[in-house]
């Protein structure tokens, strides 16, 4: 507890690697919730012990393959109810995944404890840049209330310029 | 099999192709029909892996240049395809324990397990839904003259989880199947009952496959049939609405409108209360979040027999981690993941039963309640 700031938790993980477990990376971290106002993302600092993998390969693939799409992208229900992804959908899944990492830290208290459900709808949106850009309504799941909260967020990503998301 | 990409250049390579295609009837994907096609036009064109070189040999031959479009169509047909295909297995009569069934089938099943199973299975009317429809358990029984003690599991309280009834509909398989060469399972059925609630929110589970595959609660309205649902496992009398819940029906922890307020609730309650003398364990299956939850929710002082609870607990965790790597967490919920009251766990600790705990089977969150069909097998047989 930090008088008159708020609580800070330090931490240790072990970051797995979601498309190959046996990749993983030890990381400390420090969260500080703050006192009062709700409405401010915690702050976080961490270090990596190590270093991520590359996926430059694998991102190039993905670029490519959706900047030679003849139309537009659009997909419902990422999974769907069986829990089924049609394999050419696990990088939108997991930009989506990353992109619903930023919208969580930004929504987070000491009391909730959020999830990406489920994909709704996604579409991807033109753009004369080189930036891809997405338009995603997903659905994410609270523990604690156990509500299933819709959110609509914009994300942008590009190989060498990494993810940025709009609310 | 493999696809080749030709562009034919002159009149005499086109002649060939049709030839080709006809002689040895290969499958013309680009354009339709030989005759189609045309100097300097694509075509696309299947052949079948053992004249692949033959092809090759002739195109050579006649100086026509191709490219391998797809250099394995097998490998690409099973990449589109759903995998439960590839690892559905006939049991009990054809059922397919590796997907999600919906009510109906479930219920068929039910029938099913107790004409193929009489000597030990016998199917039970516990109750009635908001929406009228029968609740049934199955009692696996073997015929004795031993009083037996009792152990009652159900499965999908929360209409979402639906691993959960996967889950008990597999018990139920394993033990039948097994009971007469495996040792353990025929030692259990010799001195214990099991009681196997498959659905207990019947109204909910259908509702999750028809209307809204996240739903929680049960069906029954609220504000006058503006808001649908309570929460069963916040409606149980167990220092009801006390904390961890919600007194707004439109909360997806909404406790009701007083203890046992549902029908569903009080079925399962009724039954248990009767028969708590000779129930030793209760379990109800959830998912997700890899824990195994023991009393109480409702406040951390811990429960009078904690040691023995979690003793058991731990030891189950450590079986189960062994099968496939997978871990839980163990202790009891106020502690290890949050408050709540009324949940039917704290309820069957609180009338007596000894053994209480709440599963939450796979995952972490990766998929949570949208587990994918191919995870029911392994999360089935670990947490067998």
């Amino acid at each position: 507890d930090i008088g008159g700031i708020g609580r800070k938790y330090h931490l240790k993980v072990v970051l797995e690697d979601v498309l190959d477990q046996d990749s993983t990376v030890n990381c400390t971290a420090e969260v500080l919730y703050h006192l009062g106002n709700k409405n401010v993302a915690p702050d976080v600092q961490f270090t990596l012990e190590g270093e991520l993998k590359n996926t430059d390969e694998a991102d190039n693939i993905f670029y490519s393959r959706i900047k030679s799409l003849e139309e537009e992208l659009v997909a419902e229900n990422i999974p769907d109810s069986h829990g089924n992804m049609p394999p050419e959908m696990k990088p939108i899944h997991l930009l989506a995944w990353v992109a619903s990492g930023y919208v969580i830290w930004q929504n987070s208290t000491e009391n909730t404890m959020f999830q990406l459900a489920q994909i709704k709808h996604v579409k991807q949106v033109k753009r004369s840049d080189e930036y891809l850009e997405f338009d995603y309504t997903i659905l994410l799941h609270e523990m604690v209330t156990q509500e299933i909260i819709p959110w609509q967020m914009t994300v942008l990503w590009h190989p060498q310029h990494g993810v940025q998301v709009t609310q | 099999d493999q696809v080749l990409h030709i562009v034919p250049e002159t009149f005499q390579q086109v002649q060939h192709l049709q030839h080709l295609c006809s002689t040895l009837l290969l499958d013309l994907w680009k354009p339709l029909l030989p005759e189609d096609i045309g100097a300097g036009e694509e075509v696309h064109i299947r052949v079948p892996a053992p004249l692949v070189q033959e092809v090759k040999d002739s195109l050579d031959q006649h100086l026509i240049s191709y490219k391998i479009l797809i250099p394995d169509v097998q490998k690409l047909v099973d990449e589109s395809m759903p995998r439960e295909r590839s690892t559905q297995r006939q049991e009990q009569g054809g059922y397919i324990y590796t997907k999600y069934h919906p009510m109906e089938e479930i219920d068929q099943w039910m029938t099913q397990i107790q004409k193929n199973n009489s000597e030990l299975v016998t199917q039970h009317y516990l109750g009635k839904t908001f929406e009228n429809r029968a609740m049934y358990y199955l009692q696996i029984s073997q015929p004795s003259n031993k009083a037996k003690k009792i152990i009652w599991m159900d499965c999908g309280i929360h209409a979402r989880e639906w691993i959960s009834p996967a889950f008990c509909q597999w018990f139920v398989k394993e033990i039948l199947q097994n009971y007469k060469s495996d040792p353990k399972i025929s030692r259990f059925l010799q001195n214990l009952d099991l009681y196997v609630l498959p659905v207990l929110n019947i109204d909910g589970y259908i509702y999750s496959w028809e209307k809204e595959r996240l739903w929680r609660k049960n069906r029954s309205p609220y504000m006058n049939g503006t808001c649908y649902g309570t929460d069963l496992n916040r409606n149980f009398n167990s220092s009801w609405g006390s904390i961890g819940v919600s007194y707004n029906c439109s909360s997806e922890i909404f406790c009701g409108s007083a203890p046992e307020s549902e029908p569903e609730t009080r079925a399962v309650a009724h039954f248990i209360e009767q028969k708590k003398s000779d129930i030793l364990c209760y379990l109800t299956i959830h998912s997700y979040g890899q824990y195994i939850l023991t009393p109480y929710g409702s406040t951390t002082k811990p429960p009078s027999n904690s040691e023995e609870l979690m003793n058991v607990a731990e030891k189950a965790a450590a079986a189960l981690m062994g099968k496939y790597g997978t871990s839980y967490k163990v202790g009891p919920t106020s502690l290890i993941l949050y408050n709540n009251s009324g949940s039917s766990r704290d309820w069957a600790h609180m009338i007596g039963i000894p053994f209480s705990y709440t599963f939450e089977l796979r995952d972490k969150g990766t998929h949570g309640f949208v587990l994918p069909v191919d995870q029911i097998e392994p999360t089935c047989e670990e947490t067998m």
